[in-house]
């Protein structure tokens, strides 16, 4: 039988691996947002399913790698918008492009979203 | 008054991987290391530079920080959220390729912000963010 202290060690140390393997998912979302990316992906490479990826994720973060990742690239967007060269469209399709290869359901969100933001930052010339 | 930044602090939870981190790949010099085991003070700064240090220390080593504190800043560091530092330097591209190659976590790519600045960003061993700015 092992010592209590031990245990709770030992118990807190694959806590801590546990969300330095969470954080490299994270950190895998804020390096590659801009390229096709799904929460599939994220779970294979993380070696997790990817439900327990999105719940201990969550857990940790407050949001789901999905909502994470559409954040991110939300906020390009709406940081690409504030460039006045660039056109609206370009923008709106260059976010969602992005949103391809599997995560097909986040594409009607992000579109919404992008263009609520246009709105927002560009008055409409339409 | 003539104050200067002399010392900021960063975490560790492996002194010897941070020691290599920050004296290998990002090649800073060592100015002092106290302690030992987990109970380590290592200071460290760019050479040429004596003015500016970083001191690597283990976290909430202050007696007065309960267990549950603790708990709760070693599994920050470990997410991510807790420790951060900024970096700068005229060369971005060369300096980015080097830590690259030193097998850093990478977090961010040479880029440039909507706020202007031109950054790249890295994990030290031990979870802090070590955002490195390009000076111009």
């Amino acid at each position: 039988m092992c010592h209590p202290a031990w245990a709770r060690a030992r118990a807190e140390a694959k806590r801590r691996e546990d969300l330095a393997r969470l954080r490299r998912v994270r950190d895998r979302i804020d390096r590659e947002h801009a390229r096709p990316l799904d929460v599939l992906a994220l779970a294979r490479a993380a070696g997790l399913p990817a439900g327990l990826l999105s719940r201990e994720f969550r857990d940790a973060y407050g949001k789901s790698p999905h909502a994470y990742l559409v954040a991110r690239r939300a906020e390009r967007a709406a940081a690409a918008l504030r460039q006045p060269p660039i056109a609206v469209r370009t923008v709106t399709r260059s976010a969602t492009r992005a949103s391809s290869g599997g995560a097909t359901r986040s594409r009607p969100f992000l579109t919404r979203l992008v263009t609520l933001t246009t709105t927002c930052v560009v008055p409409s010339t339409t | 008054m003539d104050l200067t930044i002399n010392t900021s602090f960063l975490p560790h939870d492996d002194p010897e991987a941070s020691l290599a981190f920050y004296r290998d790949t990002l090649g800073f010099e060592v100015r002092s290391d106290v302690g030992q085991g987990r109970m380590r003070w290592i200071t460290v700064g760019p050479v040429g530079r004596p003015d500016t240090s970083i001191l690597l220390a283990p976290p909430a080593a202050d007696p007065n920080v309960t267990e549950d504190e603790r708990r709760t800043i070693t599994e920050m560091m470990a997410k991510g959220t807790y420790g951060w530092i900024l970096l700068a330097t005229r060369d971005l591209d060369a300096t980015f390729e080097k830590v690259q190659a030193g097998d850093a976590e990478v977090v961010q790519e040479p880029t440039v912000q909507p706020y202007g600045v031109r950054d790249c960003a890295f994990r030290d061993p031990a979870g802090n963010l070590i955002r490195i700015q390009e000076l111009r």
